[in-house]
């Protein structure tokens, strides 16, 4: 179990909403946009914690939504990354509205389950389907902000299951990050349209895939798992089948409602 | 604080039936979103059963068979997950939280003003007594007419509608009574003691 470091008292002080500003925003796919912003007096969060988004109309009305970190803790802004959902009422203002120098209310950090730092070790497993990678790659972006020594003794593999090569985020970063770090590695699967060239797997992932890109249970390694719930119910079960302890298996479902 | 206007934003407002049935900060979904905090576990109902326990370590324990011969209730109601989506109407089968403490009295199991729920897979979850009874919770059993799914928390799961889903624990195996109010798995890492969605009391802190 991750850290429970939240104190869960009544007088704690509540989770307070801020309002940041839009610094830059960055087009990861067609339907994906990077929102990094101004926050002043963030309180730090761990990597793979989310935030809750509020948007206000003009006439008062209010809708809230969860959209998981980016960033890393080190970074010096925090950064959402968002997929734009069919009929989203949020994700398509998030995407395809809000501008540089808009403002954005948020409140967090939230969730400690979810959530890993170099100093809980490794190795470090990451399974991801779509947006899913969101929370993985401030989990990676963590680890990369370690030492190349400290990096040595926590390896770290991410599977990352696509429907299309176009529609892979941070694809240029993780193979840089991939190209510079022998104990990171990196496995796509694209499930849909590969690109002709494509030698990789192009399946779901099921449990061979699973075997082969996996370490054996029996190095005990952090595991989290982040995506549909199809994904992520085939990839549980199939850890578990594979001798892992059910309570090591981290997950964090998007429904087709999308968070 | 004063909430910045978000510039363009126009939303999708519920209309006037739905908006009177969403607490604050929620939307109405039509699907029915999974979340669980790891995998989805699958007992045999062979191997189920269901213990109430005590403060002083008193116990009563159901088979499934003996679960299923006490009397079931068909339940409709709204319910409302943390992260953000409500589900108006759903329809439950299971039996009443006051069925089951009346039932464990008679076998010696005194109750007292707290309880937490646990489950398989390890997760718990914790409740005023004064929010499971009453007619106000249930071990649910059904989901729309059939049993309910495992990863909708079959073959049993705790039915708390009026508050947070998270408080309506998937996979329950069992209740155990407290005198004091023990936090639970969600309610350690920072989710709320209570969860009344009308509050919007989500997290540690929130009023």
């Amino acid at each position: 179990m991750a850290e429970s470091t939240s104190a869960s008292t009544s007088s704690a002080r509540p989770i307070e909403w801020r309002v940041a500003t839009v610094a830059e925003t960055i087009a990861e796919t067609p339907r994906v946009r990077t929102l990094v912003l101004d926050l002043p007096h963030w309180p730090g969060h761990r990597a793979g914690q989310h935030v809750d988004v509020r948007l206000t109309a003009e006439d008062g009305y209010q809708t809230e939504r969860s959209y998981s970190i980016a960033s890393p803790p080190e970074a010096e802004r925090i950064s959402l990354t968002v997929e734009r959902l069919e009929d989203g009422e949020v994700s398509s203002y998030l995407v395809g509205e809000l501008r540089v120098g808009d403002p954005l209310e948020l409140r967090g950090p939230i969730g400690g389950h979810f959530a890993w730092s170099v100093k809980d070790g490794g190795p470090l497993l990451c399974i991801g389907g779509g947006s899913g990678i969101v929370p993985l790659m401030a989990m990676l972006r963590h680890r990369a902000a370690a030492t190349a020594e400290l990096r040595r003794t926590i390896p770290a593999r991410l599977l990352y299951s696509s429907r299309s090569w176009s529609e892979l985020i941070y694809r240029d970063e993780l193979e840089h990050l991939a190209a510079a770090d022998p104990t990171l590695t990196v496995t796509y699967t694209i499930t849909r349209e590969p690109p002709p060239s494509w030698t990789g797997y192009r399946r779901r992932i099921d449990m061979p895939m699973l075997e082969e890109v996996a370490w054996p249970a029996s190095l005990r390694p952090h595991l989290f798992v982040c995506g549909p719930t199809p994904l992520v119910e085939a990839v549980a079960e199939g850890l578990v089948a594979l001798g892992f302890e059910p309570q090591s298996v981290r997950t964090e479902r998007f429904g087709p409602t999308g968070v | 604080m004063t909430s910045p206007i978000s510039r363009g934003f126009h939303g999708r407002r519920p209309d006037a039936g739905a908006a009177v049935k969403l607490p604050p900060g929620q939307y109405e979904t039509h699907d029915f979103p999974v979340l669980s905090a790891g995998p989805t576990p699958h007992t045999p109902l062979s191997e189920w059963d269901f213990t109430l326990g005590s403060v002083d370590g008193a116990s009563a324990r159901w088979s499934w068979a003996e679960l299923e011969a006490l009397p079931h209730e068909t339940i409709t109601r709204d319910i409302h997950c943390v992260t953000k989506w409500s589900k108006f109407d759903t329809m439950w089968n299971g039996i009443s939280i006051d069925t089951i403490i009346e039932a464990g009295k008679a076998k010696g199991v005194a109750s007292a003003p707290f309880i937490v729920a646990s489950c398989d897979g390890g997760y718990t979850t914790n409740l005023p007594l004064a929010d499971v009874t009453g007619g106000k919770a249930w071990l649910a059993v059904g989901y729309n007419g059939k049993p309910l799914p495992a990863e909708h928390g079959g073959p049993v799961r705790l039915l708390v509608p009026h508050l947070y889903f998270w408080k309506s624990a998937k996979w329950i195996r069992g209740i155990r009574f407290h005198d004091r109010d023990e936090p639970g798995f969600w309610e350690e890492l920072g989710y709320h003691m209570r969860g009344d969605p009308w509050k919007e009391q989500r997290y540690t802190g929130d009023a």
